[in-house]
């Protein structure tokens, strides 16, 4: 399979802390990675410099063929690059639905469309329909319908997730990074909301990033895995082995027993 | 969502306006255009809040706008109305575009500072510069319509209802594009904006000369309807003002500050004709009782309760 997402000796230092140490990636057309690694290991790090908002010290990002690493993070969410946040980033003030048109009137923007002289409703590129129509049928996909009206500022955790994630989707994503998609949920909605995603990113054939701490979701949905500890991936291969490797069950599987120092400060919530 | 009834209200605010200001006495037609056509200038500041943001000087481009129309007629004799609005409008358009790549970097306090500095640079320049009167600026020649002098004060005043009411329409259209609709996102969450792939900074940029237009033309009324311009069009208490008038009326709607301006103005005008030595009392007084009983300005009057 083609390589849609390439990352060569990444290294990024925030002080005497180290988030990335020579980290090598190349990422598959279409497949579903999973990032696992205890807190600072570097796995939002790693997310942060693919999407632009950290500048690796040394070392760079190619996206399909193209060296993206000098980008800002709106020039690589136009190439298709979106992201979700750990922390929903919702705009509090709106509604549900209304969150979901900012983004779809981003999309319409940067096509050219929805000017000051647009007549009607344009289209939105790559869906069939006006940001009205995409917005309820994107509401509908991932079941946020009933809280379509009600202000993002008094969601449920659940669902503040699920629409962080659905904002990510109007800009049909070529590769999808979604920063703990299931922390803060329910162990009952943590399988519900990954099918529910996976679902609507393979619908559109997106590749799809993931950081989860929780490891049956990881076997259960990742197609491959890359365990980071202080700043380095230490393994690079299918949750069946990953998941056994004994570095991996030593630094990361095993940290709910034995956690290792938690690195400070490596962590940076965007 | 409900419909947007903005362009009927304001057809038949047109209306009406233009009516009344054939039955109402003189100095209400006055007041009016005033209020009106500062309202112009606190539509952009509505822009702003909208986004977050709030500029202490937007009287910088109130002034400019003035200055720009004056400077017509002083120096080039020139007096139609619509040449002084293109002027103003243009002038502080400008200033705001040039003055916006260095203002849109800037939020918070910082935007509101920086843009106070500005204006008291721009005053103290008027202050000291003779050709342009000094602290006593210069008289505004009486203007013109299409080459005839307007006898009757409606017509004058018809014409600055006119304006606004384009100003608003053409605002209230801005509102409802994508980059319009940025703005509430933009004070709730900038780097969710980027990360949705949009500018914030270039879509703070454009609302800055959108409001110095606003702000210019503002000024070009003013400075025909009063006939006079001077440096105090540009003191911080004129954006302060402003300010005032954009709290008192709200940011629900275009209208908004339009209404927002006629109250304060018309406030403005009877304390201080009933009580001259304690008029600021009373318009505090107003403007407590606004922002204690309607936070969202006199405009949430107009709003049936949204659902949380």
């Amino acid at each position: 399979m083609a390589t849609i997402l390439d990352a060569r000796s990444l290294n990024k230092c925030f002080g005497a802390v180290t988030a990335a140490r020579d980290v090598n990636a190349a990422v598959d057309t279409g497949s579903i990675v999973g990032l696992i690694g205890t807190n600072g290991a570097g796995k939002t790090t790693f997310i942060n410099l693919i999407t632009g908002y950290l500048k690796p010290d040394s070392g760079s990002i190619h996206y399909a063929g193209r060296n993206i690493t000098p980008l800002p993070p709106r020039d690589i969410t136009r190439l298709g690059i979106c992201r979700s946040f750990q922390i929903p980033q919702l705009y509090n003030s709106l509604t549900v639905f209304e969150n979901m048109l900012v983004g779809l009137g981003v999309v319409l923007r940067n096509a050219g469309r929805g000017g000051f002289f647009q007549r009607g409703e344009p289209k939105v590129p790559g869906f069939d329909g006006s940001a009205t129509e995409v917005a309820g049928h994107l509401l509908d996909r991932f079941g946020l319908t009933e809280y379509r009206d009600r202000s993002a500022q008094v969601l449920p955790g659940g669902v503040r997730k699920l629409l962080d994630i659905a904002m990510t989707m109007v800009a049909k994503p070529k590769i999808l990074l979604l920063d703990e998609p299931t922390s803060g949920v329910s162990a009952e909605e943590k399988f519900g909301i990954m099918e529910m995603v996976l679902t609507a990113a393979s619908a559109e054939g997106a590749t799809v990033i993931f950081v989860e701490h929780d490891m049956e979701v990881v076997s259960r949905f990742a197609e491959r895995v890359l365990a980071f500890y202080d700043g380095a991936i230490i393994a690079d291969a299918p949750p069946a082995v990953a998941l056994r490797d004994p570095e991996v069950q030593r630094y990361v599987v095993g940290s709910e027993l034995h956690r290792p120092d938690v690195k400070s400060g490596a962590r940076r919530h965007a | 969502m409900t419909r947007d009834r903005t362009l009927l209200v304001v057809l038949g605010a047109l209306a009406f306006f233009a009516a009344v200001g054939l039955v109402m006495p003189k100095w209400t037609l006055f007041l009016l255009t005033i209020a009106l056509a500062k309202g112009l200038v606190v539509m952009g500041l509505m822009l702003f809040l909208r986004a977050g943001l709030v500029s202490f000087g937007q009287a910088l481009f109130f002034c400019v706008g003035g200055y720009a129309a004056g400077s017509l007629g002083h120096f080039l004799g020139r007096s139609d109305v619509f040449l002084l609005m293109l002027a103003g409008g243009a002038a502080s358009g400008i200033a705001a575009f040039v003055l916006g790549f260095l203002m849109a970097r800037y939020r918070g306090i910082f935007f509101g500072l920086l843009s106070l500095a500005l204006s008291i640079i721009l005053y103290g320049l008027l202050v000291k510069t003779e050709a342009l009167g000094s602290t006593d600026g210069f008289n505004v020649l009486p203007y013109t319509v299409l080459g005839a002098r307007p006898g009757e004060d409606w017509v004058r005043y018809v014409l600055v209802v006119v304006a606004a009411g384009a100003a608003a329409l053409g605002v209230n259209r801005y509102l409802s594009t994508p980059l319009g609709r940025l703005a509430p996102a933009i004070k709730d969450n900038e780097i969710r904006v980027e990360y949705m792939g949009a500018s914030a900074r270039r879509a703070i940029h454009v609302k800055y000369v959108i409001a110095g237009v606003l702000a210019g033309i503002g000024g070009a009324l003013v400075a025909a309807a009063v006939g006079h311009i001077d440096p105090e069009m540009a003191y911080w208490t004129t954006s302060g003002e402003f300010i005032f008038v954009a709290i008192l009326g709200g940011t629900g709607s275009v209208l908004a500050p339009l209404l927002g301006s006629i109250i304060f103005y018309s406030i403005h005008s009877f304390a201080f004709d009933l009580s001259p030595n304690t008029w600021q009392m009373v318009l505090g007084t107003a403007l407590l009782v606004v922002i204690v009983f309607l936070p969202n300005g006199l405009w949430s009057l107009f709003v049936r309760g949204r659902v949380a």
